[in-house]
């Protein structure tokens, strides 16, 4: 059952590392927003059902409290980009590059 | 054979995530401009914030999880006010 956990880690890991490699390869700043959201949402998700799964089988009782992240990142996240994508439609108005 | 296979794979996802965060930091310092900095620091917030619950795993401590939970709180304050400031010009109007 640990073996299971740390593969979901793992595989959360690599969307994070995948995410952050398109946000320095893409070339506007509106392509750029997408990549990073694969590590926030599913990357994140996965990580903490590794880390949900892993300290439940470890100290055999049922642990929750990784929920709490996930709904904080649920909550948080698309409040973030809206305002960022905000920001970046306004001041992309202003000057052009 | 086991416990050496989760540890390996924990050190993998460590090292693919340690190597995210130098990616958002790259784009951090490269810009171009004010809102690809701030995208650039939330990225490397949240990739912290999941480094640290993979080491809560290797060392099978519980106080980590609330580092993460602090670090991801302090990464959506931190980001909602930079990107609030570039919007309006100030933080709370």
């Amino acid at each position: 059952m640990t073996t299971v956990a740390a593969l979901l880690v793992l595989a959360g890991a690599l969307l994070a590392f995948l995410g952050s490699l398109g946000l320095l390869r893409m070339k506007t700043f509106f392509e750029r927003v997408h990549p990073p959201t694969m590590g926030t949402t599913l990357g994140t998700a996965l990580v903490l059902a590794g880390s949900l799964l892993y300290f439940t089988t470890v100290e055999s009782r049922l642990v929750l409290h990784e929920i709490l992240i996930a709904v904080l990142m649920t909550v948080t996240t698309p409040v973030t980009y809206l305002l960022l994508g905000r920001a970046a439609l306004r001041r992309s108005d202003e000057r052009q590059d | 054979m086991s416990a050496d296979f989760v540890l390996l794979t924990l050190a993998a996802a460590q090292l693919l995530l340690a190597l995210a965060m130098a990616f958002a930091f790259c784009r951090l310092l490269r810009g171009p401009r004010a809102h690809d900095r701030v995208l650039a620091l939330d990225t490397l917030y949240v990739n912290a914030m999941l480094l640290i619950l993979s080491f809560g795993i290797v060392w099978a401590s519980r106080d980590f999880f609330e580092v993460a939970l602090v670090i991801g709180a302090f990464g959506f304050v931190s980001t909602a006010a930079a990107a609030k400031f570039l919007l309006r010009g100030e933080v709370i109007e």
